[in-house]
């Protein structure tokens, strides 16, 4: 019987290994063509660092590629200016409705996850007419494509606040506050937004990434981010575009890996 | 009151014909309630009764839908939470997680433009005043319960409150913890003075800390009086019901006495007068002795630590439950044969349904 059990935990364990390999092979294949690809030297022959070494010198690829260092720093504006956007009208709203009107709650779940419902695509139909007026007020700055990329961040941003303010007595904590006599500005930031941190990097963190990564709605709206810059930098150099690529996934990555040790060291230094 | 209450500083607080519903079902209907200054009044009711909404009412954290309310002779009916000047201890923990105990405490000081010298002075002396000194630097998952509802006792009194509201801050903690802070709860307000509401449903509890305890059933104060004199002389059969464990035994009133069980009794105020009534009649105020040719027999007999109870049914049917002391308990077990009798303590009377 033992024997059996045992020959039953080998077998699940192979199984285990083998499907994680198969994952890993999944994701990391592709990357490592990739970069394999940004190391090939001149004809596709040998091995060497010039593309990454380009890619260090700032000064150079501004020059060189101008295109993308209108793109990088549109993305990074946009993922500030997305970031400060999806917090001021998220984290306020939230605990609103968590302590005033608990029966909106589910609707707004709903309105913040719909985007994940709709494609990029027929998203900008619909934002088209509403970025004419956009345009027509504000003038045409790629910085206004945040208001669209506020919707896309909406879900991921929502799950993350929301598991925050699940963490946390949000009532309890801000009527002691209120009697002992603050006002909802400092409920909120003296109070709410402490405990919510690692729930508000979390969006935040959540958000960069999706921002860095957004091509299709730029794209369309005629608008240069990275990824817009990085498909036209394809089009003449394949391997600095690739290599774009990689950098931004890496930086995605390390962002979001980082982010798991930000709530770990809070409460550590506790 | 007491005269040691009116000793006190403090200021008087007025609830009138204060009204709260709730899609229909009211939680207050028309409460009225007056605490003289520096008095400490409970409010007790089982749940749904609307004694937490009337601390929220006065705490400013709900509005009532008509009625006013009075602090230091201001009307504050409109006034909000935050400019109300009350101290408030909740029944869940509510000690701000990114601060320690002392920031706590000195969370109020600060928003009251207090410079940084006094704040710490204060706070170490509120800390030291609930016994907590030695925890000034620690978090609150780093506390127990206990210590946590202490640091919210002082976060709520650092800030010298006109009033200090405590909603249910025992609940959540174990039965030994409950009652030393409660001892500890009652001996502070003495030491401070704060006219304070303090909501719980436990009746030991009001009972042990108040100068009056308001009893409350349907958004309405039933009965509101000094600890003894609601246990003593209950308005009605709710609050007898309410407070403290009760025999309602059949008997026949005769004017300002009842036959109960062969034995008179006493009525009080508002019992009924005639006819076949339902005596209510505390444990205690029952003798029970062992006696072959007595009225009833014993069913069970709990040892309860301090004293004992012993439950009979009368030869008629009734079931009455008797304290003893402790050590009494031995002489009775299932089966036996024993006499019981009211003491003819005075007792409320009402007619039988």
């Amino acid at each position: 019987m033992s024997g059996e059990r045992a020959s039953f935990r080998r077998r699940q364990s192979l199984f285990r290994r083998v499907v994680l390999a198969v994952v890993l092979t999944f994701f990391t294949l592709p990357l490592l063509a990739s970069l394999e690809f940004t190391l090939q030297g001149p004809g596709g022959t040998g091995h060497q660092l010039t593309t990454w070494t380009t890619l260090m010198d700032f000064g150079a690829i501004a020059k060189e590629y101008p295109d993308l260092k209108e793109g990088f720093l549109s993305s990074i504006l946009l993922a500030i200016f997305t970031v400060i956007v999806m917090l001021i009208l998220l984290v306020p709203t939230m605990t609103w409705v968590r302590l005033r009107l608990p029966g909106l709650t589910r609707t707004v779940e709903f309105l913040c996850l719909l985007p994940l419902t709709v494609p990029a695509i027929v998203l900008v139909v619909g934002l088209t007419p509403i970025y004419a007026w956009v345009n027509y007020l504000l003038g045409a700055l790629t910085l206004w494509l945040g208001f669209a990329y506020v919707i896309l961040v909406l879900p991921y941003a929502y799950r993350s606040i929301d598991t925050g303010l699940r963490a946390i007595d949000v009532k309890t904590l801000s009527e002691a506050a209120r009697s002992l006599g603050a006002g909802w500005g400092t409920v909120m930031w003296r109070v709410v937004l402490p405990n919510l941190r690692t729930a508000v990097l979390s969006a935040s963190f959540l958000s960069v990434a999706l921002v860095l990564g957004e091509y299709t709605i730029a794209s369309l709206f005629a608008r240069k981010n990275l990824q817009v810059a990085m498909y036209l930098i394809g089009k003449s150099d394949a391997k600095i575009s690739v290599a774009v690529g990689l950098a931004s996934l890496g930086f995605a990555f390390v962002v979001l890996f980082g982010m798991s040790f930000v709530g770990t060291a809070r409460k550590e230094s506790r | 009151m007491t005269s040691a209450a009116a000793a006190r500083t403090g200021v008087a607080v007025e609830l009138t014909d204060l009204r709260r519903s709730y899609g229909g079902v009211a939680a207050l209907d028309g409460l009225t309630l007056h605490i003289e200054p520096g008095e400490f009044i409970a409010l007790l009711g089982p749940s749904g009764c609307g004694k937490t909404t009337a601390l929220r009412c006065l705490a400013g954290l709900e509005d009532p839908d008509s009625g006013t309310i009075e602090v230091g002779g201001r009307d504050v009916t409109a006034i909000p939470t935050n400019r109300r000047d009350m101290g408030m201890v909740f029944q869940a923990y509510s000690l701000f997680p990114h601060m320690t105990a002392r920031q706590n405490v000195e969370f109020g000081l600060e928003l009251r433009k207090q410079d940084k010298a006094a704040r710490r002075e204060r706070a170490a002396a509120m800390l030291d005043l609930v016994g907590l000194s030695a925890h000034a630097d620690k978090f609150a998952h780093q506390m127990s319960g206990g210590q946590q509802q202490r640091v919210a006792l002082a976060r709520a009194l650092a800030i010298e409150p006109q009033v200090l509201l405590l909603d249910e801050p025992l609940s959540a903690l174990d039965a030994k913890v409950r009652t030393q802070l409660r001892d500890e709860i009652r001996r502070i307000q003495l030491d401070v003075g704060t006219t304070t509401l303090f909501v719980t449903h436990d009746q030991e509890e009001a009972l042990a800390v108040a100068d009056r305890v308001g009893v409350m059933r349907a958004g309405n104060l039933e009965q509101i009086a000094a600890p003894e004199e609601l246990y003593t002389k209950p308005a009605n059969a709710f609050v007898a019901d309410f407070v403290g464990l009760t025999n309602r035994l059949t008997g026949t009133a005769n004017g300002a006495h009842a036959s109960v069980l062969g034995a008179p009794v006493a009525l009080l105020p508002g019992s009924a007068t005639s006819g076949s009534v339902e005596v209510l009649v505390r444990p205690e105020a029952i003798d029970i002795a062992p006696d072959p040719a007595g009225n009833a027999t014993v069913v069970s007999a709990s040892f309860l630590g301090a004293h004992a109870k012993v439950i009979a049914t009368t030869d008629d049917g009734q079931r009455v439950a008797v304290q003893v002391d402790s050590d009494a308990v031995t002489s009775y077990r299932p089966g036996d044969r024993v006499r019981v009798r009211p003491q003819g303590d005075p007792a409320l009377a009402v007619a039988k349904s």
